[in-house]
């Protein structure tokens, strides 16, 4: 293995370590989704969810529940030195950008392997529309750790940490919530899932996970920098 | 430094003004369907276009800085982004206005160029408290630059799923297939987008100025405050 996935799979490893041994973000992150699910519940005061109303919810709970561990990602970097020591190691720096994308991609997977089975209880007829909705949904985590991973890496430097990643991560996610109620709606339809756009949809998310990992991997350098 | 041009640039931007805003009065058509409320289109448009511009510069000015850590790039790209963050509100409001007089509603939902426009001022909103929360100043240059890369690469995609998601219900004035505008209205409008241009590029040689001014006045205010040469440095901190 080169230097730089070494240091990949060191970096990734002691995330995915240190989130099962200390349960930190997913527990939380599960339970803040099940929750905002009951309080769509009553909010909107619908037993049942289809269509676009499913697809919004579905999605809004999702990248919320998404924030909070975003906010966290880079707190152990931070704290314990992480950051210094992977600024001294003869390593490519951007091998920390693709190792905690991709840790932040495992813990969205995580998330969504319990939350989603929980909203199809709760608000779906039938779970035919569950292997589709997983492709959009992977689809759409890329972007999310691609941009989560770049705020969230900032905003730890910050005076303002847990105010900078929903103020900055919001808006810069609403093309991917776009993109990805876009091409839940359909499948989410009562009566079982349809496929209208949903090929140009998955196209948008595609573009987008594309265009903000070359970003990432460009500009993340920088941010290491002191 | 900046301020070498300023006058001749503040005087052709009146002068470009008031050209435009005469044109706009005496010499431009009514608009067949729309009447005098058509008129705001000679500002809500190169506002627009002068805004987006303006992000667009403050990302490449953002890449100049990170490839060359020059401080002088990042206050052009906080500057640009300033300055077309003001001019994004008067879009909104102008926009807003136009749209009650011709659709009867001050917000359109289903106008993906409005919404599209709403979503990239809420991006670029959030420059300002992003860029203050980081203390050290070199950080917070470099940090700005990025934040301005990536939201430059996000108004496009902005754009177009914006656009995938809804219908198409805004005036296209320059791609209908008759001829799109009558020659007085083009002429008009492209010396209104000349002064709407001149008007950014003063505003933002202006708050270049402002900004350098200010600097110097720091750095020698600092050079007097600073202990004459001879005397002890302070070792310890004071403690009062």
């Amino acid at each position: 293995m080169t230097p730089a996935r070494l240091a990949f799979a060191a970096i990734l490893g002691k995330d995915l370590r240190t989130e099962l041994r200390t349960l930190q973000s997913l527990p939380a992150m599960a339970l803040f989704a099940v929750t905002t699910f009951v309080i769509f519940r009553f909010g909107l005061d619908r037993t049942s969810l289809s269509g676009s109303l499913g697809a919004g919810v579905i999605w809004a709970t999702l990248l919320f529940a998404a924030i909070l561990g975003i906010n966290r990602l880079f707190v152990a970097e931070r704290a314990d030195g992480g950051f210094d020591a992977i600024r001294l190691a003869p390593i490519d720096r951007t091998a920390l950008f693709a190792a905690k994308a991709a840790a932040l991609l495992v813990y969205l997977l995580a998330l969504e392997l319990v939350v989603v089975p929980v909203f199809a209880v709760f608000f779906l007829d039938s779970a035919a529309a569950l292997p589709p909705l997983a492709a959009a949904l992977l689809l759409a985590d890329l972007g999310l750790a691609a941009t989560g991973t770049l705020i969230s890496s900032m905003a730890v430097n910050s005076r303002a940490r847990d105010l900078l990643v929903p103020l900055v991560l919001l808006p810069l996610a609403v093309p991917l919530s776009i993109a990805a109620t876009g091409a839940l709606e359909p499948l989410l339809a009562v009566g079982g899932p349809g496929y209208h756009r949903f090929g140009t949809w998955l196209a948008v998310l595609a573009l987008y996970d594309l265009v903000f990992l070359l970003v990432g991997y460009a500009v993340f350098d920088f941010l290491l920098e002191d | 430094m900046y301020g070498k041009g300023l006058r001749t640039l503040s005087i052709a931007t009146a002068a470009a003004l008031a050209v435009s805003l005469t044109l706009v009065f005496f010499y431009a058509p009514l608009d067949a369907d729309q009447g005098f409320v058509q008129k705001i289109f000679y500002l809500h448009v190169p506002l627009s276009i002068m805004a987006l511009v303006g992000f667009v510069l403050g990302g490449v000015f953002a890449v100049l800085h990170l490839r060359s850590g020059e401080g002088r790039w990042d206050a052009h790209s906080y500057v640009s982004i300033h300055i077309s963050v003001i001019f994004g509100v008067a879009v909104l409001i102008t926009g807003s206005i136009w749209a009650k007089a011709s659709w009867g509603h001050w917000w359109v939902w289903d106008e993906p160029t409005l919404v599209s426009f709403l979503i990239v001022f809420l991006m670029y909103a959030t420059y300002y408290p992003f860029r203050y929360a980081i203390e050290d100043r070199a950080r917070q240059a470099r940090y700005a630059s990025v934040f301005a890369i990536l939201a430059g690469a996000f108004v496009p995609l902005n754009f177009i799923a914006v656009r995938m998601a809804q219908s198409l219900v805004h005036p296209r004035v320059f791609a209908t297939a008759d001829g799109g505008l009558p020659g007085s209205m083009m002429l008009t409008f492209l010396v209104s987008l000349l002064a709407m241009g001149l008007l950014w590029m003063t505003l933002v040689r202006l708050e270049l100025t402002a900004k350098s001014a200010s600097g110097q006045l720091k750095r020698l205010r600092r050079a007097l405050d600073a202990p004459p040469r001879g005397e002890a440095p302070r070792i310890a901190p004071e403690v009062s």
